[in-house]
């Protein structure tokens, strides 16, 4: 059944990408009957194939291929060719997430409006409110079977959680919970429940976290309209002397280019690869890349303002068994100027194993400061910042001719600057976490600073006007009509709640929109 | 990023000859042992005693008192080959040469852990102290026998996860 496309089909809608936009895109297409070709950089790997062993599991589902970070960001510092930690595989990044699925908080969607103008930020309102995505978040969270939605019961909080909790309601936060998650806290949607296994991060091996690669894939390969390109890298995107995109040209996973030809391109390779391709694809007509005329193709790039902390306490916490995200203290995601930055943050718990701590409590470190933290490993707690960062127009995705992958493409630049806001929402989450973990009786806290970006976002992004972003309201560039973005690459701004949620949504209406556009006539 | 080493380092050759096998160490040219004789190590390329600065500064960048020398010998063996052996001898040359400045016969004459670690400190920008530092992030904290030290108990999906195995067993909050 699953669908076979000849090249010079024109007929067909290619999708670059099968994580949670692009993944969720194909699904949602090929259930209303259009032909897709999805084409995806990495392999098929499924939760037989996933591996509890941190190291290994990276070696085999991590995106790898060159890269830069540079800028005054402390990733730049310690992971100088690993600027993100996301996945190079079908279901894309979902096979690495936590689960977290938090809807923005309304305000977020007019950040402009809601915070006025920041010095040194791009803030921009969302074309989009709340009230429109409402019911695209609610078939969102049916999909992928949100905790705390439409009845499904929460998760049970393990040992990490429990800490978190205790240290939190100490000290008067009032929204704690074991999170809205896209883990199965009972049978749901053929997959079974969470077994507290505790390596979200490596492939959830009972399949009862939410991924693409076994969910929205195989879904969409079942209509017969689905065919997915493994080991498929995407060059370019070509067009005619009208400028509409015609096709993608690939590498196949012999390293032979081909090319597909389309009737429409969407875009979902992720904040990084999405303008890098773009961007790769300059031609005559478009000397600084596709759909590019605003320039803000790879601009704007936000990773949310991140860190972690950990705390030693008197007693073993065993933080590694169970959900990673386990639980979630909510009260600061509100925007709150009086705390001295604008924009909230999340606190989510959150647990390294041993081999991945030793590489990320303190990048660089070393000596008995180090290794005693590290011999407090069964003792410790541990939680993550998920904070709203600041859009800059030159924080960018930029290419480089100079130094080319394994197919000769240009490689991808990540230049961040933390702004002045990111910062001190980091330090006043720095010492709100510590103070959760003081509450709960820790005897030891370490600041961790920021691990490569798995939260990647906003350098295509969306707006009202074609001079301000990338793409409209329906993810259609600006410049292009039978080209769209349908990744977190479209994000305004960023909001402080875990993306992937957001992403699903958007590409579930996109597609509905595709759809009608399609059927009407008018692409 | 340390380059991450994705199936960790191996058990290797390593040949403890332990004293309980009934024997004495068989310690010739090729063999360096400890002090405290608790592991030996056959070298092919490094100079034995090369060898043994270089398990002693392993040490004391990531020192653990419960970890014996054997995992140490473990994260660093691998650069006993002819292509990586030249940038350590030279490394190592230069940590003898700063331990004589010291007023130390060598880096391991120097008894007391805080002056090696001041040696170490003088040269920490190096490339050879951050590449040998990079390879002990993945040569030591991934060897799933150091594990148990640590109490992280690796992968649990074989047992069914910590659902009924204690995944909410805290007791003393």
């Amino acid at each position: 059944m699953v669908a076979k496309y000849d090249l010079n089909d024109d007929s067909v809608v290619v999708i670059i990408g099968t994580g949670a936009g692009g993944g969720t895109l194909a699904n949602e297409l090929a259930q209303k009957g259009i032909k897709v070709v999805a084409l995806e950089a990495g392999g098929r790997y499924l939760p037989q194939d996933y591996i509890n062993d941190e190291w290994e599991s990276f070696g085999q589902l991590a995106w790898l291929d060159t890269r830069k970070s540079v800028g005054n960001w402390r990733v730049a510092r310690d992971f100088g060719g690993l600027p993100t930690w996301i996945v190079k595989a079908v279901g894309g990044t979902t096979t690495h997430w936590a689960g977290a699925s938090l809807r923005f908080q309304d305000h977020e969607w007019k950040t402009l409006t809601h915070y006025g103008q920041v010095d040194g930020a791009s803030l921009l309102d969302w074309p989009i409110d709340a009230a429109e995505m409402d019911p695209w978040y609610t078939k969102a969270e049916a999909k992928m079977g949100v905790t705390r939605t439409n009845g499904l019961p929460g998760l049970p909080g393990n040992n990490n959680y429990l800490v978190m909790e205790k240290g939190a309601k100490a000290l008067g936060y009032e929204e704690v919970h074991t999170g809205r998650m896209a883990i199965n806290s009972i049978e749901y949607g053929d997959r079974m429940s969470c077994q507290q296994t505790g390596f979200c991060f490596q492939g959830c091996k009972w399949g009862a976290k939410w991924s693409t690669a076994y969910t929205e894939i195989p879904l969409g390969e079942e209509t017969g309209f689905l065919e997915v390109r493994e080991r498929a890298h995407a060059a370019r995107i070509e067009h005619d002397d009208t400028g509409k995109v015609t096709g993608v040209v690939y590498f196949d996973a012999d390293g032979q280019e081909q090319r597909q030809a389309a009737r429409l391109v969407c875009v979902a390779g992720n904040t990084i690869e999405s303008p890098r391709l773009l961007l790769n694809s300059a031609s005559s007509m478009f000397p600084d890349g596709l759909a590019n005329s605003s320039g803000q193709v790879g601009r704007n790039y936000m990773r949310h303002t991140t860190g972690s902390v950990y705390s030693v306490f008197e007693k073993p916490v065993r933080m590694w068994r169970g959900t990673t995200m386990a639980g979630i203290v909510r009260d600061e995601a509100r925007h709150d100027p009086s705390r001295g930055f604008v924009g909230g943050y999340e606190l989510e718990t959150l647990s390294l194993g041993l081999p991945f701590m030793a590489a990320f409590l303190d990048p660089g470190g070393w000596g008995r400061s180090f290794t005693s933290a590290m011999e407090g490993y069964e003792n410790m707690a541990g939680m993550w910042i998920v904070g709203e960062d600041m859009p800059q127009e030159t924080n960018r995705v930029t290419v480089d001719a100079d130094v080319v992958d394994q197919h000769g493409l240009p490689t991808p630049i990540v230049h961040y600057d933390d702004h002045p806001n990111d910062i001190a929402m980091r330090d006043h989450a720095y010492e709100r976490g510590i103070a959760i973990h003081k509450a709960a009786g820790a005897v030891r806290s370490f600041p961790t600073p920021p691990y490569p970006s798995t939260h990647n976002l906003g350098t295509n992004r969306m707006s009202e006007s074609p001079r301000d972003g990338v793409v409209n309201r329906w993810g259609q560039s600006h410049d292009i009509a039978n080209l769209f973005v349908s990744d977190g690459s479209q994000f305004t701004t960023g909001a402080a709640e875990n993306p992937t949620l957001t992403i699903v949504a958007l590409a579930i209406r996109q597609a509905d929109h595709i759809a009608s556009e399609m059927s009407a006539g008018n692409l | 990023m340390t380059k991450p080493n994705p199936r960790g380092l191996t058990r290797r050759e390593l040949l403890t000859r332990s004293l309980a096998a009934g024997g004495s160490f068989l310690v010739g040219t090729s063999w360096v042992t400890s002090q405290s004789a608790a592991w030996a190590v056959e070298v092919a390329t490094l100079k034995p005693e090369t060898m043994a600065t270089l398990v002693q500064m392993a040490r004391d960048i990531y020192p653990h008192d419960r970890i014996p020398d054997d995992r140490y010998v473990v994260a660093v063996k691998g650069y006993d080959t002819p292509e990586q052996a030249p940038m350590i001898e030279e490394g190592i040359a230069a940590l003898n040469a700063a331990a004589r400045g010291q007023g130390f016969d060598s880096y391991l004459a120097a008894g007391w852990e805080d002056d090696r670690v001041e040696m170490l400190k003088a040269m920490e920008q190096s490339e050879f102290f951050q590449t040998v530092r990079a390879g002990l992030v993945t040569g030591l904290y991934n060897q799933k026998e150091v594990w148990p030290l640590f109490g992280y108990e690796g992968e649990s999906y074989s047992h069914g996860g910590y659902i009924d195995r204690g995944f909410n067993d805290i007791d003393w909050l």
